[in-house]
């Protein structure tokens, strides 16, 4: 009796076992679920996915993991000369390569991870025709991987600091946050773009052009001082103007504090990027097929 | 206890005719079909007209426009544990379309599928196989990407390794690898992928063929441990080495669904009765007695294109006389066989104990192969023929027909790519040294 009892309550711990695992293939139709579970349980292929974009990265290149470095560092110089000698561009009272590199460095790293996040779909279909695997993490593993770049001009970024002899506020702990910010906007706007090129390869090309005028768009090269308010706060919608004035705050100690500017910044970026994830799950489907 | 693990219920693919690879669009595409549309619409009925000519694409009627085509169309099925289903059907049956539904890589456009377990598949080997990598390095980022977890992978790392045999080169990038030793790193990878049910497109086509035994042991393992496996292949030979059970996939359509030696027999005659009679006969002379009708190839007395090792078969010529005096004379026919503009053999009346054949005024003539002794291949047939001095219909490129690999010594053991041209009945003997 009790023996019967124990077999029943076995095949019942199966069959739970198998409902839990029961997969259901069928058309989806309009927005689907997000599904972050599922990326969750897929967390160790992102990480290898971002080990390997690191690990070849700069394989077979001469300087290697200098271009990191000489992408904002040459734009500093030519901006300095430009902006900072011949313009005369106010600078919040900041050395003006010191003023442009802060703000390069993040920007680099927003509109690196944005090219990567684009053009990752269709470098990947290799992998989106031949396995499964949540394709969120595709766009994700090429925006996080910029990281490691990020890190490399951060640390001459300390070393032009030092040489100004500027010190960074307490403000620096916020800077962690501010990178996550340009984080998620450049994978906000790399979902869409990466879903849309799946089908429309225009977007190689419209990449580039796109980050050229953002840039100008942002306060690199001229100080978001230059605006009054409430002007000021409203060009926040523009997630990058939050992070860039983000940094100089925290690192060089502008007396333009973010404040509501910050928060704008924030809205906008997670509405960009809510809203690429849901375009990106509702494309998904055509991938495979389109890719 | 024989639970369905997958359930497949009218499932259908549609796909757009020339969006299933590289076709992507521009906007520039968008901006030129504008101009262009009416000459496309004309271009895509010729082309239309043209599949129906030579293929059973059209057959799928689909109703929607000429530009799509049903890859799938209401196919259902129930698999039970254990159950090792050798998937079979010719290029565009739809076989490679329902695995990638199955595994998820694409959605059915109809229908549903229930698939209970944890799901591999093993679509290419070496999938995310990174050049720059070295093969430890592409070890653990193949099998996350097949979806093994790091822990498992770290625990299976040395049983892999010695299953690809490379150990020596396990830290150099597998770009400076052979494409043997790469192909043997992608597949111990996946061979140690541990899934329920697992899915396998046709990844047995590379490697050597040591090699390739060594995979299919492998898959024999994993079928007895009463892993549910979809195998899909055009190597009869390894299908039925491996598989019980065969689905036989036609126009997008289950049409047979049976063990697997019914299925494979279904699927090679299909073969034969739907391919049109290529009569190619690129060059003929032309003799003043005797003409030829007709060369067909017999498997088992059934007309065939495609022939095992080991198969009873024949080659029938059908001819008339063209004239009455040629009747009652002695012709001499050779049947010569080819395998890339190489002669094989040649199988002469006139070697053959120097028999002639007796011509009647319409008649076959019919030389039987007992055993069909080739391997894999592409073989050509060509016919000539003799009477007395004079030279009668000689039919360059007659037939055209496959050879599969077969178990032509009976001895259940199957034999992959690269092991020769031929079979040849022999016996083994040992003595002792004296």
């Amino acid at each position: 009796m009790a023996e019967a009892y124990l077999f029943d309550g076995n095949i019942h711990t199966m069959n739970d076992h198998l409902k839990a695992s029961m997969i259901l293939i069928e058309p989806t139709q309009g927005w689907v679920s997000l599904k972050l579970h599922e990326l969750w349980e897929y967390r160790e292929l992102l990480y290898f996915l971002v080990w390997r974009d690191v690990k070849v990265r700069y394989k077979q290149t001469v300087l290697g993991a200098a271009w990191a470095v000489i992408q904002p560092f040459m734009a500093m110089v030519v901006f300095s000369i430009f902006f900072g000698k011949l313009a005369k561009m106010p600078s919040d009272g900041i050395p003006y390569p010191l003023f442009s590199y802060a703000a390069l460095v993040p920007w680099t790293f927003f509109a690196n991870g944005l090219n990567q996040a684009s053009n990752s779909l269709v470098g990947s279909a290799h992998l989106i025709t031949k396995v499964y695997f949540p394709r969120l993490a595709i766009p994700i593993s090429s925006v996080i991987s910029g990281i490691i770049d990020f890190v490399l001009a951060f640390i001459v970024l300390i070393g032009i600091m030092t040489y100004y002899g500027t010190f960074p506020t307490l403000n620096v702990i916020w800077l962690p946050f501010l990178l996550l910010l340009a984080l998620i906007t450049a994978l906000g706007v790399g979902m869409w773009f990466s879903a849309l090129n799946v089908e429309f390869r225009d977007v190689r090309y419209v990449v580039p052009f796109l980050t050229q005028f953002w840039m100008f768009a942002t306060p690199i090269v001229y100080p978001s001082s230059l605006l009054s308010e409430p002007w000021r706060t409203l060009y926040g919608i523009n997630p990058m103007v939050g992070v860039v004035e983000g940094f100089r705050w925290a690192l060089l100690g502008t007396q333009t504090a973010p404040g509501p500017m910050i928060i704008v910044s924030s809205l906008a970026a997670m509405i960009i990027l809510i809203g690429g994830a849901f375009y990106f799950r509702k494309m998904e489907k055509t991938f495979a097929d389109l890719v | 206890m024989s639970d369905t693990v997958i359930k497949v219920e009218g499932l259908s693919k549609l796909y757009r005719i020339g969006s299933r690879q590289n076709d992507y669009r521009t906007l520039r595409d968008t901006i030129t079909d504008a101009f262009t549309t009416p000459l496309r619409k004309l271009r895509k009925r010729a082309k239309s007209k043209g599949l129906e000519g030579n293929s059973n694409l059209s057959a799928l009627g689909s109703p929607l426009s000429a530009d799509t085509i049903w890859a799938l169309k209401d196919v259902s099925f129930e698999i039970k544990r254990g159950e090792v289903v050798g998937i079979i059907g010719r290029n565009g049956a739809g076989k490679s379309t329902l695995l990638k539904i199955l595994s998820r890589i694409t959605e059915p456009t109809e229908g549903y599928a229930e698939i209970h377990g944890r799901v591999g598949s093993l679509l290419e080997v070496g999938t995310g196989f990174h050049p720059e990598l070295t093969g430890r390095e592409n070890i653990y980022l193949n099998g996350a990407i097949l979806g093994m977890r790091k822990a498992e992978i770290e625990q299976k790392f040395d049983e892999i390794l010695a299953f690809a045999e490379v150990e020596k080169f396990i830290d150099t990038p597998v770009k400076h690898y052979s494409s043997g030793m790469y192909v043997r790193l992608a597949f111990a990878v996946a061979a140690h992928l541990e899934p329920e049910i697992l899915l396998v497109d046709e990844v047995l086509a590379v490697g050597d063929v040591g090699f390739q035994k060594k995979c299919l042991g492998k898959m024999g393992d994993v079928a007895k441990e009463g892993r549910t496996v979809i195998f899909v292949s055009h190597n009869m030979a390894a299908i039925k080495g491996l598989c019980g059970s065969g689905f036989l996939l036609k126009n997008g359509q289950l049409v047979i669904r049976d063990n697997v030696d019914t299925v494979v027999h279904a699927y090679l005659s299909e073969i034969s009765a739907t391919t049109e009679k290529k009569r190619c006969w690129t060059y003929r002379h032309r003799g003043s007695s005797i003409a030829i009708d007709e060369v067909e190839l017999l498997v088992n007395g059934l007309p065939s294109n495609s022939v095992q090792s080991g198969d009873r078969c024949s080659i029938q010529i059908r001819y008339h006389a063209l004239t009455p005096e040629s009747v009652d004379s002695n012709l001499s026919v050779a049947i010569m066989f080819f395998s890339e503009g190489q002669k094989l053999t040649n199988l002469w009346t006139n070697y053959h104990n120097g028999r002639t054949i007796k011509i009647l005024p319409a008649g076959v003539i019919e030389c039987s192969i007992p055993k069909w002794p080739f391997r894999s291949n592409f073989l050509r047939i060509d016919i000539f023929t003799q009477m007395g001095p004079h030279l009668q219909d000689w039919i360059e490129e007659c037939v055209y027909f496959d050879s599969y690999d077969g178990d032509y010594y009976h001895s259940g053991i199957i034999t992959g790519p690269g092991q020769g041209l031929l079979f040849l009945d022999h016996e083994w003997n040992s003595y002792a040294n004296e």
